[in-house]
């Protein structure tokens, strides 16, 4: 250890751990998700810069493992590796050795005899993440998995609201759409009540869990219900196939009852912010008018992605023999 | 305890202002201050860019622009340090090409946080010149940088530590240096 490193050890305390990977928030500390949303503060200055990189993951390999199709989190993902100076590959199921047939633990075990250091991870399966983590001694991130967790845009939702409204604690968020479907809803609710938001939900019956209650999360059976309620609205992608499967009757309908327009909006007691994790079916869950408008936070959630991302690269990267050496034997949990 | 543990006082605080002082006229004294620059490094060479721009700007009648630069993602032992250190932001006003920058920080020990720095500064732009302050100079480079403008020289032995106090981070203004026994004896 050199001087200067004993003085940066000395000066600033060390964040709480996050671990080897990051698969969800369910269980973090609410400590844990503010460090996350702070480290991510510094780096949005990079993406500002002439030069927008650094060398802290120079000399690192990250694998960027889709087997969802994705543009915007795996160009997030992308943009985060690539600023931080990392070597990133990206492999799409399609056209891989994954749609022959190979299992994902053999395809990540043939990654690592090529000696990569970090996977990002989204799957159709909800656990996907998890068993990848466990199985394999480099970190995982877990870019979305099935109906299970997609913390990365939790995170950012969380970092986007607190720059617009100063605070997560004590806000009223509303989740509002297909939320038995979406990884997204779950890591927002893990993420808002660990950092002492209340939260609502808000979609139609045969789209919101049974029980949710349970989980200390308020019920809208309208929108016009969560707009009163509610200081920020986080509005879903309605998938449009769950028409098909008979869950809405048709979009019109769905438009009419849970639809975000400005004629709503502006009925609100109180200034409503909205965020959509896009992408956006316009006219469906919300109006062009909203979206493009005043209230809308929706670009400043996709930079946000980038700067998030960054901070969860950074904090994972590196410097955990022991736990690869665990996940080498099997004991994960 | 005995008395070569206690900490040892280098500059008190009249001693870091007639310090600043005379590092203000060195900078106005080496080169013309129209497009100068001053960045503090993270942490303390942040408040002693903010006094040293403050007594350049009293002496010329010009304001002087600073920033701040925090280094953690250039440094060299990254790899090696199992915690992910804080990072603070790093704020460079406008364009830095073609201006006389001078990196300030408060004390210049191995020379890595300056090589740090310099690669970091480099990627906002190409600056015409960039000079180096420290407030102290305690010896033991490991890297061939040196200062242009030093506060005080003294040479400390590896395992002291050299302890710059500013009000901002430490509530009073010095420089004190502690004898690495009393930390343990560690490393």
């Amino acid at each position: 250890m050199t001087a200067a490193e004993r003085e940066t050890a000395e000066e600033t305390p060390p964040p709480a751990p996050l671990g080897k990977d990051l698969v969800g928030l369910e269980g973090l500390p609410g400590d844990t998700i503010r460090m996350i949303l702070d480290t991510a503060e510094p780096f949005k200055e990079i993406s500002e810069r002439p030069i927008k990189k650094v060398p802290v993951l120079r000399g690192k390999t990250i694998v960027n493992l889709f087997f969802e199709p994705s543009t915007r989190t795996r160009i997030s993902f992308e943009f985060a590796e690539k600023r931080l100076g990392a070597d990133t590959v990206n492999i799409n199921s399609v056209g891989s050795s994954v749609s022959k047939g190979e299992s994902l633990v053999d395809t990540a075990r043939n990654l690592e005899a090529m000696r990569i250091d970090m996977v990002v991870i989204r799957h159709g399966s909800s656990g996907a993440a998890r068993f990848l983590a466990d199985r394999i001694p480099s970190n995982v991130i877990n870019a979305g998995d099935g109906r299970h967790e997609h913390p990365t845009q939790a995170l950012l939702d969380m970092l986007t609201m607190r720059d617009r409204l100063g605070r997560i604690e004590g806000l009223r968020v509303c989740i509002v759409g297909d939320i038995v479907h979406s990884r997204v809803a779950r890591s927002n609710i893990f993420g808002l009540r660990a950092l002492g938001a209340e939260v609502g939900v808000c979609g139609p019956r045969s789209l919101v869990p049974v029980g949710i209650e349970d989980l200390g999360v308020r019920v809208f059976g309208h929108v016009d219900e969560a707009i009163e309620w509610a200081d920020v609205l986080n509005v879903l992608r309605l998938q449009l196939e769950r028409m098909d499967a008979g869950f809405i009757p048709s979009l019109r309908e769905y438009n009419r009852v849970f639809g975000v327009t400005r004629v709503r909006l502006e009925q609100a007691p109180r200034e409503v912010v909205v965020l959509h994790p896009g992408p956006m079916n316009r006219g469906v869950e919300i109006d062009s008018d909203v979206a493009d408008g005043p209230q809308s936070v929706i670009l400043p959630q996709v930079t946000n992605g980038v700067a998030v991302r960054m901070a969860v690269l950074y904090l994972l990267a590196g410097g955990r023999p022991e736990l690869a050496e665990d996940a080498k034997r099997g004991s994960g949990g | 305890m005995t008395a070569d543990k206690e900490p040892r006082d280098l500059l008190d605080a009249a001693g870091v202002e007639q310090a600043l002082g005379r590092l203000a006229d060195d900078i106005i004294a080496a080169g013309d201050t129209d497009d100068l620059l001053l960045v503090g490094i993270r942490r303390r060479g942040v408040e002693l860019a903010e006094r040293l721009a403050a007594l350049v700007a009293a002496r010329t009648g010009q304001s002087v622009d600073q920033g701040r630069l925090d280094i953690t993602l250039y440094r060299d032992d990254f790899a090696q340090i199992g915690s992910r250190p804080l990072i603070g932001t790093t704020e460079i006003p406008g364009d830095i090409t073609d201006r006389r920058v001078v990196i300030v920080d408060d004390v210049l020990y191995t020379g890595r946080t300056i090589r740090a720095a310099l690669n970091e500064i480099a990627d906002f732009g190409r600056p015409a010149r960039i000079e180096l302050c420290v407030l102290v100079d305690r010896g033991g480079r490991e890297l061939p940088i040196q200062a242009d403008f030093v506060g005080v020289e003294s040479e400390v032995p590896p395992g002291s530590h050299v302890e710059v106090r500013v009000p901002s981070e430490d509530g009073e203004l010095g420089v004190r240096i502690r004898s690495g026994a009393e930390r343990g004896g560690a490393g």
